[in-house]
């Protein structure tokens, strides 16, 4: 595949007019998307904890977040005397605007069931449904959220405050370490795919997978627990709960946000709550198929099945908000570099094994059962390690080693 | 399960009753509010006119939100504002800061500054957030007097009087540890709670000297 076809030919005013629109469709979603995610958070956190939650503005509270929107707009603008003033205005942009260009690598529907190529027709000319399609893809994505780690960490910084400083410190050792993770797990699914761009991913996805009941999405092709990998590390990227030490309320008031106000917390708000749309937008992407599923709702249902696989994820987000309390940060950091990397590296390797098993020719029992083997030791080793470095750093006594 | 157990439970919880309510706005009723609850402050008068606050500052020593400024002054002889020797010249209460608290309720020796039940005043500057005597001083009949952003329903204007005072009051030490209430103009004396005896600071002093309750030294 080599792109999208809408850009293939000669490129004149109508195909740069849908690209336009495109880009504006998308835009205009993700402002939507936002607000119905701060309301559905709020309401489903008080369904979790017995409470009614926002239920004034319009219907069922729904234009809750817009009136908040309003109300932010118009608050008085503080910026701190110690602050450093360019760095302090830049930083909320800094968050958002990665947050946006993110969402752009995303297929939002076009049909790839039976070798379909996944293009919808608008105005006559075949196109992908996601504003662009680069060759690095996923890799993209990567460099969005690193990027975003900026924002957050600026602001901090630029505060010239304790606390903020304080979450900023946190922000970028937290978003760093598990970015690892995150990458790793990305890496289990283009090992497998062989391409970068989402939407070679998203045909590889397509139709019926072994057996010809289950379905053919990455989830079960890269057995499992690279989304499981990726579903925490993304957590973790995202800062929210449980891995909300960088905004911690108990512990460092606002973290970051502390000294903003007015817009400028509304554009950190923004791009938060826009982040967790993209990245479980990512994640139906990398693992669940994209807008892949049975055609039952004409041409709109791929549309359709990747916003259901959206709210399962948007769902999730605001149940782990609601079951789970706030990691320690020594905890943080334990299950991000003992546990989520090697495991992500391990299952790696052993993807990579079979493949190559496959390519060669060779026993896959033996592969796999040698490959299990291998990691178990290495496991093993590496769970020795960190348990003798804990017995060190908490000064007990080591046994002699019993030759 | 362990782990999962508790997305068992908050996923159930999502078909539970709910355990708050509705708080309605404009025309809605009202909830009704506890007996004790502590809301806008008002400075009350005598039967007389006469103002019971007599400037001495109690009431901003005892303020831990330091939310109140009084300033006193000396009464004019041939046009008395209180019966004391000085009044309350500068009243300014700040409830951007006040946590009502009802200490200065406590600390007033003449029972010149209590709280009404009211809550729902959402001013939207800052200069409304300060109240001044002018505001806070009742009218004529004894009640408070009625902001353009405070929402008053019929009869709310009635409940003004220090509820409950846990300590003496009119700063009389044989009150020492006796709930008090303090009567108003206008509406007379409190019942007391359940399983209390009549002790009420206005009626029934407890020895036979009682000093006048309303009197404030005059």
């Amino acid at each position: 595949m080599s792109g999208d076809p809408l850009l293939s030919g000669v490129v004149d005013l109508e195909i740069v007019l849908i690209v336009v629109g495109k880009v504006v469709f998308t835009f205009a979603f993700l402002m939507v998307a936002v607000m119905f995610m701060v309301w559905f958070e709020r309401k489903v956190v008080a369904d979790m904890q017995n409470r009614i939650g926002p239920d004034k503005a319009g219907p069922w509270g729904l234009l809750q977040t817009l009136a908040d929107g309003i109300k932010l707009f118009f608050k008085e603008d503080l910026i701190p005397d110690r602050a450093e003033r360019r760095v302090f205005i830049l930083a909320p942009y800094l968050a958002l605007v990665p947050a946006f260009l993110l969402f752009a690598i995303v297929p939002l529907g076009g049909d790839f069931n039976g070798g379909g190529a996944g293009t919808v027709s608008i105005a006559g000319h075949d196109t992908f449904l996601q504003v662009a399609d680069p060759p690095i893809g996923i890799l993209f994505a990567l460099a969005m959220s690193s990027i975003a780690v900026y924002g957050v960490m600026l602001a901090g910084w630029s505060s010239g405050s304790k606390y903020p400083l304080l979450g900023a410190v946190r922000a970028s050792a937290q978003m760093v370490s598990y970015e690892a993770a995150l990458g790793l797990s990305v890496a289990a699914v283009v090992l497998l795919v062989g391409s970068l761009s989402t939407h070679d991913i998203v045909a590889w996805q397509a139709g019926a997978g072994p057996g010809g009941v289950l379905p053919n999405w990455g989830i079960l092709r890269t057995g499992f627990v690279p989304f499981a990998l990726f579903l925490i590390a993304a957590t973790a990227e995202l800062n929210r709960p449980p891995f909300d030490l960088v905004e911690a309320e108990q512990e460092l008031v606002g973290g970051f946000h502390t000294e903003y106000s007015s817009i400028r917390f509304a554009l950190f708000f923004l791009a938060e709550f826009m982040n967790t749309v993209t990245m479980s937008a990512i994640m139906v992407t990398l693992f669940l198929g994209g807008p892949a599923g049975p055609m039952w709702f004409g041409v709109l249902s791929p549309t359709i099945w990747f916003f259901v696989k959206l709210l399962c994820f948007l769902f999730a987000f605001v149940w782990f908000r609601g079951t789970l309390p706030r990691f320690r940060y020594d905890q943080l950091m334990d299950l991000g570099w003992k546990v989520l990397i090697p495991l992500s590296l391990a299952w790696f390797l052993l993807l990579g094994a079979i493949e190559l098993a496959r390519d060669e020719g060779w026993n896959p029992v033996v592969v796999v059962g040698g490959g299990i083997v291998v990691l178990l030791a290495g496991a093993a080793l590496l769970g020795a390690a960190v348990d003798k470095a804990r017995a060190v750093d908490e000064g007990a006594e080591i046994e002699e080693p019993v030759r | 399960m362990g782990y999962l157990d508790g997305f068992r439970i908050t996923f159930n919880k999502l078909f539970e009753e709910r355990v708050t309510g509705e708080y309605e706005i404009g025309t809605g009723e009202k909830s009704p509010k506890p007996e004790r609850l502590h809301g806008r402050h008002v400075l009350n008068r005598y039967e007389d006119g006469m103002e019971k606050c007599i400037g001495c500052e109690l009431c901003a020593g005892v303020c831990p939100a330091r939310c109140i400024y009084v300033r006193g002054a000396d009464n004019p002889i041939d046009d008395p504002v209180s019966p004391g020797e000085r009044f309350g010249f500068v009243y300014e209460i700040n409830y951007l800061r006040c946590i009502h608290c009802d200490l200065c309720v406590e600390a007033c020796p003449t029972e010149a500054i209590t709280e009404s039940k009211l809550f729902e005043f959402s001013f939207l500057n800052r200069a409304d957030a300060i109240y001044t005597k002018d505001e806070l001083l009742v009218d004529d009949e004894g009640r408070p007097r009625q902001m353009p952003w405070e929402d008053w329903r019929p009869g709310e204007d009635e409940h003004t009087s220090g509820w409950v005072r846990a300590t003496a009051p009119a700063g009389d030490h044989r009150y020492e540890g006796r709930v008090g209430w303090s009567g108003e103009l206008g509406y007379g004396v409190r019942a007391p709670e359940a399983a209390q005896t009549e002790k009420d600071a206005s009626s029934a002093p407890p020895a036979s000297s009682a000093p006048a309750d309303h009197g404030g030294g005059h």
